[in-house]
């Protein structure tokens, strides 16, 4: 039964791809076609994430992440969790389980929400396509908007999510 | 290229760890397992949405839903298919720079991509499988007003044509 309920999105989304396929089978034929490729890429790139996850979490001592990127590690702290967002590659959903292994050795939330922010816009190689694609001033302009708008972002729903921060904290540490 | 590197970082540093202590580095790969296996049933419900947004939303039917938009109704509609939709940047910046070229306004497309990079709908379930409903909300719901906010922004900086 706990099987089923861990499933149970899976399960109905497959419904509805049943129930696509059926009525509209051109459409449900390409849902399933992008969800294979998707699925495949997925496959590719989370086992190495995943491991290198479990390395950090074993050789990584908690009072090294508290004394750079924890409560009282200020600028120098958000800097970091900036820079690392920036230089990770991936889509954002594998920044997730990256900052899980951040939260539980203590990292501050706010820099975990730096981090997440830095993931999803200041991507080194998407800041090169926006270059080249929409020109440097496009691409410059946003980014110097997007930077300030990252650390705003991190810190209100940091404060929005203080009633949550233990039950947060908590789950990190079912790695 | 992404992934050689990923996985050739993965191995070296499984390698380095073997040598310094067999014991962790069995622990380590054992956690690694552990935690993509728990978190699986949340991946494949986004991998399946992502295939119904997409199949809905491809690059065509983006072009001919954002491309003649404008005004406010166009800066919504455009940012909300930005949202929603969840493409890589290789396929993105050069469809937000086809629509430009085909007429389409600068602030739609500005939100476009801005929310199109912050703004995960899709992969909501599992932010909120790791930090929470108001987290994720927020954090979603800000960038949304942000990325609208930049956008208008740029409509007004002369240097952008």
């Amino acid at each position: 039964m706990d099987k089923v309920k861990r499933f149970k999105w899976v399960i109905l989304l497959a419904g509805l791809l049943i129930l696509a396929l059926i009525c509209r089978p051109a459409f449900g034929l390409h849902v399933a076609e992008i969800t294979w490729s998707n699925f495949l890429y997925m496959l590719k790139i989370l086992p190495p994430i995943f491991i290198i996850l479990g390395l950090l979490d074993v050789w990584v001592p908690k009072e090294t992440m508290i004394k750079f990127m924890g409560e009282a590690s200020g600028f120098r702290g958000g800097l970091l969790a900036f820079l690392l967002g920036s230089a990770a590659a991936g889509p954002l959903y594998a920044a997730f389980p990256v900052a899980q292994v951040l939260l539980k050795k203590e990292a501050s939330l706010i820099n975990v929400y730096i981090f997440i922010g830095a993931w999803s816009a200041t991507k080194v190689p998407p800041f090169l396509f926006e270059t080249s694609t929409l020109g440097l001033p496009f691409a410059l302009s946003r980014l110097f908007m997007i930077i300030p708008a990252i650390v705003i972002i991190a810190l209100l729903t940091c404060k929005a999510s203080l009633p949550e921060k233990e039950a947060i904290y908590k789950n990190a540490h079912n790695l | 290229m992404f992934t050689v590197i990923l996985y050739g970082a993965a191995a070296a540093a499984v390698l380095v760890s073997f040598r310094k202590d067999r014991e962790k580095t069995r622990q380590a790969l054992k956690k690694g397992y552990k935690a993509l296996i728990n978190i699986m049933p949340e991946f494949l419900a986004v991998i399946m949405i992502i295939g119904f947004s997409l199949a809905a939303l491809n690059p065509e039917t983006i072009s001919k839903i954002i491309g003649p938009s404008s005004g406010i109704l166009g800066l919504l509609i455009s940012s909300t298919v930005g949202a929603i939709t969840l493409i890589p940047g290789f396929i993105a910046f050069p469809l937000a720079k086809a629509l430009l070229d085909s007429g389409a306004g600068l602030v739609p497309i500005a939100a476009f991509v801005s929310t199109l990079m912050m703004v995960g709908f899709v992969t909501l379930p599992l932010e909120i499988k790791y930090f929470g409903k108001r987290a994720a909300y927020t954090r979603n719901s800000l960038a949304f007003v942000f990325s609208l906010t930049i956008a208008l922004v740029m409509g007004v900086l002369p240097w952008i044509k």
